[in-house]
């Protein structure tokens, strides 16, 4: 039972906490798994442990600072490298629980252009280098027949007059309420203004009202393609590289909706305390090289962080038909109308909104 | 002889204090023996418990961190203005934290009081170096809401590190400085509906459990070896399966596109269109955990139905009774022990389910643990998860009070 998994999983970690230590310089990246993990291993662990010498230990967390903070405070650092969200990173660079990086040692673009300016703005942080933009979508099946027009807007998302039928949606207020708005006619570029008020968050409220009936709760990012090729929802939210994966390596024939695209970074952070710093901050540096950044891109359609990396992007690993540019969140025909997650107002909000969103789902 | 002379001993020592010694000796080596287990369980599992449950009312981050502010705020009645003197203290506590790298810890725990807080900290505190006297109005300056009375509030609010306040959210209320505890509007009421849910699916599961557990664990006691062996292996079997695995199988099983609906529909009970939503919500829970919790019911039971003799049931019979009458009068008068030690660890399980209420649930599927999660490893508020946990441990102890006096704990038997 659970506590019987919990019992292997703690062994496991055992095993693999002996292990570790069996060679001092290993080094422990921590990134969020499956797919991802994957493009991250092929992308920057191989070519890195080739280069340095050094070897990684790769684990799957899900996401949080709590194990962070929870081996920073005990003093017993065991993760050296950890990709983060970018309001995790922020709040844990201010409560102490991360080296800072000096942008300046960060590699130049090929051409010269120093690293500080070769980042998409917003991608540096004291603590904290990005690596990756992804994005919350919707999608729906294409090889399903129905009797309506292709949608186009996140207004279709919510029409449930012209688009009948069930809808997945995370369980969580944060991007779910920014969907609303935008569907509610909020221009992206005034939705985190409207969500500051209390009638803003009433106005997000009532559009999600018009379809709570229809919507299937998702939790777990692996759920939404999985609805989707079960014909359980006919719409789902879902991130764009889960559902990219499953286009290009499962067939599904699965059709993002881009209008109203709410895009986020992944971030390098360096646990404060860690053993290997570094080897860390060379691994933070390799992997954030423009080459690296580009070959992750062909791996999972997730947007380089670097400007001199986006030309450089090919196609798929084993398919050369699929274009990895055509499929990035930052893509010119995707970007056209899209939001960049407000971590500032999260950080502000996330507890106050979490409360008041499983009041209304409990009402 | 003189019956007043105590006894004694051959070295003239009374035989009573003698005994007294070799007792006091036995006692010591058998206490020796418990000891390592005594102190493993206190380590690891008293202590904890406490010092989460010290969480719960007791949280001193502000006063810590806000070492020059703390006093100032102490004796501050809470409604008048805030004076020069308390805005200097501040900025020089903000300067502090940025240079320690503390003041998001700080930021946090104000935020928890009201929402919003947490910006105007860090971002205050990135300026709080080039700020000039007088402080007051350079603050209000950089940021409007520092002429907020309700920020000072909540800075003394959470400046008392003995607090009731996470006790009170935990039960929908406020704690405020100047009205005390005001419950909150209804639309944040949401941890007493949780714990209410919460309660109503555990005992649900509970009695769903005791209705099919209770006919598996008869035929099991009562069937010849042969079969009761393939019962008995088809019953610890999913027992032994990833609950992971258990809870996406019912999904495959009951979802709208599932294997039950199919079937339905091919039979003709429902149309292809009205098919039935069995899964995302309360009835999916339902479904989900009383089949993960099924063993749980189906062993203890099992142990103590196996410990009836047949005979018993055969003198009933042999003296008039009826077989429904002598079940009910014989049989299960003497599975009540089982029947209070499944029913207690079904239930006392199911409170604290999340997994499985997460991923069929649905929008009915949050219970109470999903919220103690969400506050450990999420928005990382320790305290609020140490008073949410606190209450669902005293409602156990209240269960496990009500049924010692109700059954008898002496009665429960486990195996």
């Amino acid at each position: 039972m659970s506590g019987l998994t919990k019992k292997i999983v703690a062994l496991a970690g055992m095993s693999a906490f002996v292990a570790g230590n069996a060679v001092a310089a290993d080094l422990t990246v921590v990134s969020w798994g499956g797919a991802y993990t994957k493009s991250q291993v092929e992308a920057y662990h191989k070519p890195w442990m080739a280069q340095s010498g050094h070897s990684i230990i790769s684990e799957d967390y899900g996401g949080g600072i709590a194990e962070i903070k929870a081996q920073v405070e005990s003093g017993n650092v065991t993760w050296d490298v950890v990709d983060v969200e970018l309001s995790d990173a922020i709040r844990a660079c201010d409560e102490g629980l991360l080296e800072e990086i000096d942008h300046s040692t960060l590699p130049a673009a090929p051409d010269g252009t120093p690293a500080v300016d070769d980042f998409l703005p917003g991608t540096l942080h004291d603590c904290a280098v990005a690596n990756i933009v992804w994005s919350s979508v919707y999608v729906y099946d294409s090889s399903k027949v129905r009797n309506w027009n292709a949608p186009k807007t996140m207004g279709d998302f919510f029409n449930t007059d012209a688009y009948p039928g069930k809808r997945g949606m995370r369980k969580s207020p944060k991007v779910t309420m920014e969907f609303a708005l935008i569907a509610d006619g909020v221009p992206v570029s005034e939705v985190y203004d409207v969500l500051g008020t209390e009638e803003g968050i009433e106005r997000a409220f009532a559009k999600l009202d018009t379809i709570k009936d229809d919507v299937i709760w998702w939790e777990a990012g692996a759920q939404p393609p999985q609805l989707l090729a079960d014909g359980e929802v006919i719409f789902t939210t879902a991130w764009n590289g889960r559902v990219f994966n499953a286009v290009a390596a499962e067939d599904q024939s699965f059709e993002m909706v881009w209008d109203g695209q709410i895009y986020d970074l992944d971030l390098w952070v360096i646990p404060k305390g860690s053993k290997n710093v570094e080897a860390a901050l060379d691994f933070v540096r390799f992997s954030t090289a423009t080459e690296q950044l580009a070959n992750q891109a062909s791996w999972i359609s997730y947007g380089p962080a670097r400007a001199s990396s986006v030309p450089l992007i090919g196609t798929y690993h084993d398919n050369a038909a699929i274009n990895m540019a055509d499929h990035m969140p930052t893509a010119p025909g995707n970007f056209a109308n899209a939001l960049q997650n407000d971590f500032e107002f999260w950080a502000d909000n996330q507890d106050d909104l979490n409360e008041r969103f499983n009041a209304w789902l409990a009402q | 002889m003189d019956v007043s002379q105590p006894i004694t001993a051959a070295d003239g020592t009374p035989l009573k204090k003698k005994l007294a010694q070799a007792m006091f000796r036995s006692k010591l080596r058998a206490t020796g023996l418990v000891v390592p287990l005594l102190a493993f369980v206190l380590a690891s599992f008293v202590f904890p418990i406490l010092a989460l449950m010290w969480q719960g009312i007791h949280n001193d981050t502000f006063a810590r961190l806000m070492p020059n502010l703390t006093e100032e705020l102490r004796v501050w009645d809470g409604v008048s203005d805030p004076t020069e003197e308390m805005y200097a203290l501040l900025v020089a506590d903000l300067r502090q934290n940025r240079a320690d790298k503390t003041i998001g810890k700080v930021a946090s725990r104000v935020n928890q009081e009201l929402a919003g807080t947490r910006s105007l900290f860090t971002s205050t505190a990135r300026k709080a170096k080039k700020l000039e006297p007088p402080f007051k109005e350079a603050l209000i300056k950089t940021k409007k809401k520092w002429g907020d009375i309700k920020v000072w509030q909540a800075m003394k609010l959470t400046n008392q590190s003995l607090t009731p306040g996470f006790y009170a959210t935990s039960l929908d209320a406020r704690y405020t400085v100047d009205q005390g505890f005001v419950m909150k509007e209804e639309k944040r009421q949401i941890y007493t509906k949780l714990f209410v849910r919460t309660l109503m699916i555990s005992g649900s599961v509970m009695l769903l459990c005791l209705l099919l557990g209770y006919p598996v664990a008869y035929l099991l006691a009562t069937l010849p070896l042969k079969y009761s062996n393939l019962l008995m292996i088809m019953v610890l079997l999913p027992f032994w399966t990833s609950l992971l695995v258990r809870t996406t199988a019912w999904i495959a099983i009951l979802q709208s596109q599932g294997v039950v609906n199919d079937l339905l529909v091919w039979i003709g009970i429902t149309g292809d269109e009205s098919r039935f939503s069995l899964i995302y919500n309360m009835t999916g829970t339902i479904i989900a955990m009383t089949h993960i919790l099924l063993p749980f019911m189906i062993l203890p039971l099992y142990s103590v139905m196996k410990t009836i003799p047949p005979s018993y049931m055969r003198a009933a019979r042999s003296l008039g009774a009826t077989p429904t009458a002598a079940f009910i009068k014989v049989y299960m008068p003497q599975t009540v022990p089982g029947i209070g030690a499944g029913g207690l660890l079904v239930f006392i399980l199911a409170i604290g389910y999340y997994i499985t209420p997460a991923l069929v649930g649905g929008q009915d599927g949050q219970l109470i643990s999903n919220m103690i999660a969400y506050h450990m490893q999420k928005s990382l508020n320790w305290s609020l998860a140490a008073a949410l946990g606190g209450l669902l441990l005293l409602g156990v102890l209240v269960l496990y009070w009500a049924y010692d006096r109700i059954i008898g704990i002496d009665n429960m038997k486990l195996g």
